[in-house]
């Protein structure tokens, strides 16, 4: 029999605090504004449901929700199939794992806001290192200023220029813990390199991935530093996505409770698709 | 199935290797018979998985040729051998189920699914696991994985040479014992050449017709498990094989006797050789306890079941002697007679004594 011993409340009592102040009252503070309209002077007057209502129902969030789950989209089918094959492509002994792994870690280190300066001056028409050969040497008309499409592909470069690196790392770290004994069985019956990777490779990645890709969703559908720094959510409207918008009516407007009940429908959704990506990778481990 | 011949096998993991010492795996020549069961024994890192690497072809050797038959395998690689290997550590497919897997390596080769169905069917019979057909491998447990591994190898019938490597590693005790009868049952039934490598004694020596004791890249003895408990030729095998091990005591030798801490010893032949140094090898089972011969000591009884180990001080060595009858206490003082025919002088380690015929 197992004895419950209540004093492990207290190792979690510091955390539990701590969560309180930076994560729980804040979030009932957007709650509490997220329900009544203020003209500031800390007078409120209760709104019910409306900002709700007139959020879901407003093209403007609905064109930033669609062009943040594009974001999103894009973003995953391009990081984790290539992650997968730099992973598989990285040696597995020897001394240039720790080479691979350091270079594979720079792009992580580099904080948020200097990526997306860095990406800016890089890409600058005129003035950035790419922006001048694509336009000077290549000849292709290319300025994420002005063109939607150009400003587009820059983002989702940049973030897989960024992020790619902690699929690697993960599907990496998945790929050495299989013992080369599985190699050598599939080799005697005969499997095919896509054999070993289908029944070998790929199910033992399958928990480091499934990690990954919760990770790069729910880092990719909150992204803002980023995106905010490079384009600033231009031209016009084309790459503001959800948090930019959020941002936008929050302190831009000053919008607050309309501002309040979007980051709530967008926490919920974080969360709802969170849930069911993980539902959905892990429903066979029962089976 | 095929007759297995190693000829002047040698193994270097070093690209230019300069002395004997530089051979993870030294000099072996032996042929194996078609249908035979074999084990490879030594301690860790004794080359025995380097040798059984070289027959998978997951290692080409540095020295030497494979031959399955009268076929050069040597360069080959080990999906065109056809081999069969059981790992230490149960290789199963995880995602696929118990009939999957067994069918595997039979689908990669383009077997059509009838014959397919019908060799997985007969497998499954012959391991016993045909009531989990259609459950996930991966919720196995390890002997029944261990024997899923096994059966992806007897499931082609064209095999080679099935290998174990250690197969009862992560196997619990009580099952061991099943799943070695279930081998040695297998192998009669497919009558393949199988070989199996372990550092354990009991598993080498009911597995296998004959076995092939290694020491540090070694060979010290090829023989039949009673050769090898009888006459070993290396006081390695002398001391690796039997419970307890022979025993090995410092002696000068000449003629037929042997000079052990003053006292004269019969030997079963005559001493072969000159220089190195010389040692008395007597298993204890041979040492017998009565009134007549070498007095000693007795130090320590103990008890282990079917007879008892008696350790018994001469001058300043301690040596055991095996008795099933009642014993004497510690303490008394005996004599210790050693049976001529099985007391035999070794030279820097190997056998220096001719029998008698």
């Amino acid at each position: 029999m197992r004895t419950v011993n209540q004093r492990g409340w207290f190792f979690v009592l510091p955390v539990l605090i701590l969560v309180a102040f930076n994560a729980l009252m804040p979030i009932m503070t957007v709650v509490n504004y997220s329900v009544q309209e203020t003209f500031g002077n800390n007078v409120f007057f209760w709104q019910g449901l409306d900002w709700f209502e007139q959020i879901l129902r407003s093209d403007r969030f609905q064109a930033a929700l669609g062009r943040q789950f594009l974001f999103t989209a894009i973003i995953l089918a391009i990081e984790v199939p290539l992650g997968i094959v730099i992973a598989l492509s990285m040696p597995r002994k020897g001394i240039w794992v720790p080479v691979c792994l350091v270079l594979m870690a720079l792009p992580m280190l580099i904080p948020w806001n200097v990526v997306g300066q860095m990406w800016n001056i890089f890409t600058l028409p005129k003035v950035g290192m790419l922006g001048y050969f694509m336009n000077d040497v290549l000849g292709v008309n290319y300025d994420m200023t002005q063109d939607p499409l150009a400003a587009w592909i820059t983002v989702v470069v940049m973030d897989v220029w960024h992020w790619t690196s902690l699929v690697v790392l993960l599907a990496y770290a998945g790929l050495v813990s299989i013992p080369d004994a599985y190699y050598h069985a599939a080799k005697i019956d005969g499997a095919s390199s896509w054999s070993v990777f289908r029944y070998i490779q790929l199910p033992k990645m399958k928990t480091v991935l499934t990690i990954a890709i919760l990770l790069r969703f729910i880092d990719s559908f909150n992204i803002y530093t980023e995106p905010f720094t490079l384009t600033g959510g231009g031209p016009g409207n084309s790459t503001t996505l959800l948090s930019i918008d959020l941002v936008k009516i929050a302190l831009g407007q000053f919008d607050l409770g309309p501002a309040a009940a979007m980051s709530l429908i967008y926490f919920a959704i974080t969360l709802m698709v969170s849930w069911l990506f993980y539902t959905l990778m892990t429903k066979d481990d029962a089976g | 199935m095929a007759r297995i011949t190693l000829s002047k096998l040698r193994h270097s993991y070093y690209p230019d290797p300069k002395g004997p010492d530089d051979y993870a795996l030294k000099e072996i020549d032996v042929t194996w018979r078609n249908g035979g069961a074999y084990a490879l024994l030594g301690p860790s890192g004794c080359g025995k998985s380097t040798l059984l690497n070289i027959i998978s072809g997951l290692l080409t050797p540095s020295e030497g040729r494979v031959l399955f038959d009268d076929n050069d395998v040597t360069d080959l690689p080990p999906d065109r051998r056809n081999i069969a290997q059981v790992f230490q550590f149960p290789v199963i497919y995880d995602t696929m189920t118990v009939r999957q897997n067994l069918a595997f390596p039979l689908k990669n080769r383009g077997v059509d699914e009838a014959r397919i169905a019908e060799r997985v069917a007969e497998i499954a019979e012959m391991l016993e696991v045909v009531p989990m057909l259609d459950t996930k491998a991966a919720n196995l447990s390890p002997d029944n994985k261990q024997k899923i591994s096994m059966g992806r190898g007897l499931v082609r019938d064209d095999v080679n040479v099935v290998m174990f490597d250690e197969p009862l590693t992560v196997i619990d005790p009580h099952l061991k014992w099943k799943l070695r009868s279930k081998l040695k049952e297998l192998h009669q039934r497919v009558r393949a050449t199988m070989i199996y490598v372990t550092h354990d004694q009991t598993e080498a020596l009911t597995f296998a017709d004959e076995v092939v004791v290694m020491q540090e890249g070694e060979v010290v003895q090829i023989g039949t498990p009673v050769e090898l408990f009888e006459r070993p030729q290396h006081t390695f095998v002398g001391h690796f094989i039997g419970s307890p091990g022979m025993n090995i005591l410092p002696c000068e030798a000449a003629g037929d006797r042997a000079r052990f801490q003053g006292h004269e010893i019969a030997l079963e032949g005559p001493v072969t050789g000159s220089g190195g140094t010389t040692v008395l090898g007597i298993r204890p089972e041979y040492v017998g306890i009565g009134d007549t011969g070498i007095p000693a000591q007795v130090t320590k009884v103990s008890d282990v079941g079917r007879h008892y180990v008696i350790d018994a001080q001469v001058g300043d060595m301690t040596l055991k002697a095996v008795s099933e009858e009642a014993v004497p206490e510690k303490g008394a003082s005996v004599h210790l007679a050693f049976r001529p025919e099985q007391t035999r002088v070794y030279r820097d380690g190997w056998i220096a004594t001719e029998a008698r015929r």
